[in-house]
């Protein structure tokens, strides 16, 4: 199963040993009118079998970057990085037959419809026809698409739109799924629905793995598999511009200017974060955030809507006194209380952090 | 290999429903190269003939009218104004109102009896077309009363049994079009270039348009292999072009009545060697364009090319060799000899072996540039 004969190439590395996708010292420059633009900058990654990892960061952080290369789509400047074993550049062809990818924009054609669509990339995959009877119908339900069957893909709503690009990408039941940003511009209700549908895919075989998160579809049934005897969970690597997201993944990695500024699970790196976190609604938003920082044992602040969130060493001593002060300037806080750091917190403390240490990178 | 051919089957399978299913693009296609057809047919006219001529007849004697007479009885020039002398006759071609001139001096008759008789022909240079009509019948006009001159003379001195006829009289036979009808001349070398036009154009737009869209990446982390994907593209857009050669094939047989000399079924081969050089053309400028419009242009400057350099209008033997070789680089440069040795000389393969070789090459190398240019990465 983990080797298709037809035209595979041989794995340099030990298919079994090496994590299903692997990235180590990656470097990927762009030549540009404007010189040389480093996107990638040195990324070390391990994804291990059945993990889901997020890759979280701001735009143009090099996320996507780094999954074309990994994945083969764009050339690798230096370093090293592969998929099941499979070099991402001389095993091109290996790495396209066992991976399925969902690109950030949608690039299904659109002018076939969901059912054409399905059976072009089961053939295309090598799918055989008994395999496409079953599974194609199966992946439909699963996707809640059954009921669209004739309709053009590209007269899908967003939503719909990725969860075919999704059932399309599984088609060939691919060990290891690349998503970039797979819910950008999609309704909240569908990317719920839409990470529902990774978690079923993970919880299938067993291996759900400590982020198991996600509840167990309604129906019980997760995607059944087409071969019994393969219980290995897919490996995910997914970029998501949404915390909410990265929070239901098994380990994320930070991105900052094409580099991996912190790699963990999102509990871990909550606990990166310095001190602990109040959160409050000043009524000069404006006025009380240079206020705040200046105050003794604030670590950070950012602002969150109309509400601050400040990082404190000690809430319990620090609460009266930044209400103290910014009374002083007549600023009046109201619903002033301790709260969990998420991972958006998280996330822009790192980033915060980050700055401040001048990571090099691009430029 | 059995992996090799489903995926290449569910490509073809892709390309033909899109194709298919955009009804406007593909009616858009077909008839455009039949409305091509039948305005350049009735405007390409590259015989000038009525050509307007400014007279400016100086001795106006007997002599004199002949020769003016000679001149628009050839129907090659009809006068359009009579002048007074040179200087006018050439302002009337500056103002466009006439596009040759006749000056005939003073006492034209007489000099004609001394035997040395001269008259102008002025001809509009900015118009090769006219000057080569013009200056071809003028000089064999004023030969042909020349030599009617000199028989007159020598009947009048009384050599009259001698010269009854000419020492040497040259008969020309027009082989394969007796009536030097142009359209027997335009109408193959059209269909041809029409022909290229449209399988360029189809697939030109094909690889560059899924890179605009997108959707190139998705086929790319497929294992669709290039070669497959060229090959797949071009399947729906052959079946495309044949119709667009029966079209134009028709059209030129039975509308415009340009006798098909040759074997259809020969025709119908070569043809499709020609479509498959001009589809796998397209595809090599689809691959090396970044967009659409790219595309568009390049398409558009090798049908400049081709009207110039594949012997479409102009014989190539005249150029210079770099210039024939950049035609040669083109298939309508031997699908126009091919075209015109089957419908018009109605000859076989024995004639045109070199030519079919050449095509045959010829699409075989432009389908695996297509595909080794075809970039299997994004950058």
């Amino acid at each position: 199963m983990a080797i298709r004969s037809d035209d595979a190439q041989t794995p340099r590395r030990g298919v079994s040993t090496a994590a299903p996708i692997s990235a180590r010292g990656l470097v990927k420059q762009f030549r540009t009118r404007r010189g040389l633009v480093t996107a990638v900058n040195g990324v070390d990654l391990q994804v291990e079998q059945g993990e889901t990892f997020g890759l979280i960061g701001p735009d143009g952080a090099g996320k996507t970057t780094t999954l074309r290369v990994i994945l083969g789509l764009l050339t690798r400047t230096a370093g090293e990085s592969s998929i099941l074993g499979y070099d991402s550049m001389r095993d091109t062809y290996a790495i396209r037959e066992r991976v399925g990818y969902i690109a950030q924009q949608f690039t299904l054609p659109p002018d076939m419809t969901v059912m054409e669509n399905m059976h072009f990339f089961a053939n295309v995959q090598g799918v055989s026809r008994e395999g496409q009877r079953r599974r194609i119908p199966q992946l439909l339900e699963f996707a809640g698409l059954s009921l669209f069957t004739d309709r053009l893909a590209g007269q899908l709503s967003g939503g719909m739109k990725k969860k075919l690009a999704l059932a399309c990408s599984l088609i060939h039941e691919p060990q290891v799924l690349m998503l970039d940003e797979p819910t950008l511009g999609v309704d909240p209700v569908s990317r719920r629905e839409f990470w529902d549908l990774l978690g079923n895919l993970r919880a299938e075989g067993g291996a759900g793995g400590p982020g198991g998160l996600s509840a167990p579809p309604p129906d019980g049934g997760g995607l059944p598999r087409a071969d019994p005897s393969t219980p290995r969970a897919v490996t995910i690597l997914v970029c998501t511009p949404y915390m909410d997201e990265a929070e239901r993944c098994t380990r994320v990695g930070l991105m900052y200017r094409g580099q991996l500024v912190a790699c963990d699970t999102p509990k871990a790196v909550k606990k990166l974060v310095p001190g602990r976190l109040l959160e409050f609604v000043p009524s000069d938003l404006e006025s009380a955030t240079p206020l705040v920082i200046e105050l003794q044992g604030v670590l950070a602040v950012q602002s969150y809507g109309l509400m601050l969130h400040v990082f404190v060493d000690d809430p319990a001593k620090r609460q009266p006194e930044i209400e103290t002060a910014l009374a002083a300037h007549g600023i009046a806080c109201t619903g002033m209380r301790e709260i969990e750091a998420r991972m958006e917190e998280a996330f822009i403390s790192l980033i915060q952090k980050a700055v401040a240490a001048g990571t090099p990178g691009a430029g | 290999m059995l992996r090799r051919l489903k995926r290449f089957g569910a490509l073809v399978r892709k390309e033909m429903t899109q194709t298919l299913r955009d009804r406007r693009t593909l009616a858009i296609v077909l008839i455009t190269p039949v409305i091509e057809l039948l305005l350049f047919a009735y405007a390409v006219d590259i015989t000038v003939d009525h050509i307007p001529t400014a007279v400016a007849d100086m001795s106006l004697d007997a002599e004199s009218r002949a020769l003016i007479q000679a001149l628009v009885v050839s129907g090659y020039f009809d006068v359009a104004v009579y002048l007074e002398d040179e200087a006018q006759v050439v302002q009337a071609i500056d103002e466009g109102r006439a596009r040759a001139g006749l000056v005939i001096p003073p006492g034209f008759g007489a000099s004609i009896a001394r035997g040395e008789g001269q008259a102008l022909v002025l001809l509009d240079g900015s118009d090769s077309f006219t000057v080569q009509s013009g200056y071809t019948a003028a000089m064999a006009i004023a030969q042909a009363r020349s030599l009617d001159l000199l028989v007159q003379q020598a009947g009048r001195m009384g050599f009259g049994a001698a010269v009854q006829s000419l020492p040497i009289t040259t008969s020309a036979r027009i082989l394969y079009n007796p009536n030097m009808d142009d359209l027997v001349f335009i109408v193959p070398a059209l269909a041809a270039m029409l022909l290229q036009i449209l399988a360029v154009n189809l697939t030109a737009m094909a690889v560059a348009r899924e890179r605009e869209l997108g959707t190139i990446e998705q086929l790319l982390i497929t294992p669709i292999r290039p070669m497959e994907l060229m090959v797949s593209k071009m399947l729906p857009n052959l079946l495309v072009s044949s119709i667009g050669l029966l079209t134009v094939t028709l059209m030129g047989t039975f509308w415009f009545g340009v006798p098909f000399q040759g074997n259809p079924w020969l025709f119908a081969w070569l043809s499709l060697l020609f479509i498959v050089s001009g589809l796998g053309l397209g595809l090599l400028i689809s691959t090396v364009s970044q967009t659409q419009h790219q595309a568009q242009q390049i398409s558009m400057m090798l049908f400049m090319i081709s009207l110039l350099l594949t012997g479409f209008l102009y014989p190539r033997a005249p150029m210079p060799p770099l210039v024939r070789f950049v035609g040669n680089l083109i298939p309508l440069t031997y699908f126009i000899r091919l075209a015109r040795g089957v419908i018009t000389k109605g000859v076989g393969l024995s004639f045109l072996w070199g030519d079919v070789l050449a095509l045959a090459f010829y699409a075989a190398l432009i389908m695996v540039l297509a595909a080794v240019t075809f970039k299997k990465r994004l950058d």
